[in-house]
């Protein structure tokens, strides 16, 4: 339960390494599985459009597993995220093709405690739009 | 119809025991590309600090998904699945969920809300062990578009 990062060498604004994640119609169809989220919206165009969306969107809890991968990677532990809020700001369109969409994750200290805990202030973007209108992960470094 | 508002702090009887996988864990790990050998590699996980393999901070959603649902079938909720959006989601982490735990999920509505026609329902998932020992809460803020 140790994350590779000491809070003594991390200050308030400093940045993590960018991440961005491919996400296909593939992607899509293992994490319904894995998730037991088989909204259709997900899945199959003629229903996501029929219910006003440009096309098939990924799940936004897809979206928000991919940010907490880019904090816990820098972190250095899956299980130092103590505390992860996100709002749901625009979908991310997943076109029917090989390349998909790409999820981009920036991230930066917002605010450090004196418990080692840091808050990440999140920016989540895809096609230049930001998909997560708020995302902010607590994690407890070393 | 807009909710109403005295169904805020309205209880849930507790899930049924929910057993972690560690074949589950990897599933969900491999379904997000989650890499990190914690979550396949007992001998890793326990290098790490952790008692079994972890699974990664969402995976909490497999089991609430399917608990919150019970507030959205509760005919004083009746909530129309068919126009409801994931609005906000909240994850506060005791511990990570780890393969061999037995979970149970318990849900609480925790506001109400109607705002520009829509309906704002924000329901909280208690997940323990069935022992009791806390291990996460999940809440998620669901919008029903043009219901209230």
């Amino acid at each position: 339960m140790t994350a590779t990062v000491r809070a003594a060498d991390v200050g308030v604004g400093t940045e993590l390494p960018e991440q961005t994640y491919p996400v296909t119609r593939a992607d899509l169809v293992r994490y319904a599985g894995a998730s037991g989220d088989f909204n259709p919206i997900h899945w199959n165009e003629r229903v996501a459009t029929e219910v006003g969306l440009p096309g098939v969107i990924a799940h936004g809890m897809l979206t928000m597993a991919l940010a907490a991968r880019a904090v816990t990677a820098w972190a250095g532990d899956p299980g130092a995220l103590v505390e992860y809020h996100v709002r749901f700001g625009r979908p991310v369109v997943v076109p029917d093709d090989d390349a998909g969409a790409r999820v981009t994750v920036r991230g930066k200290v917002g605010a450090l405690g004196e418990d080692g805990r840091a808050r990440v202030d999140l920016t989540v973007t895809s096609g230049g739009e930001k998909v997560l209108s708020l995302a902010r992960a607590t994690v407890q470094l070393a | 119809m807009a909710l109403d508002p005295t169904l805020v702090g309205r209880g849930y009887p507790p899930s049924a025991v929910y057993e972690v996988g560690r074949q589950k864990i990897a599933e969900f790990a491999d379904a997000i590309g989650a890499a990190d050998p914690v979550h396949r590699d007992t001998d890793a996980a326990r290098a790490a600090g952790h008692p079994d393999v972890i699974a990664p901070p969402t995976f909490a959603i497999a089991l609430t998904l399917s608990a919150a649902g019970v507030v959205v079938e509760d005919p004083d909720v009746a909530l129309d699945y068919s126009r409801v959006v994931h609005g906000e989601q909240r994850f506060t982490h005791h511990r990570p969920i780890r393969a061999g735990d037995r979970l149970v999920a318990t849900p609480t509505i925790e506001a109400v809300r109607s705002v520009g026609g829509n309906d704002l329902l924000t329901t909280r998932v208690d997940v323990a062990t069935e022992d009791g020992e806390p291990v996460c809460s999940a809440t998620s803020m669901l919008v029903a578009r043009g219901t209230a």
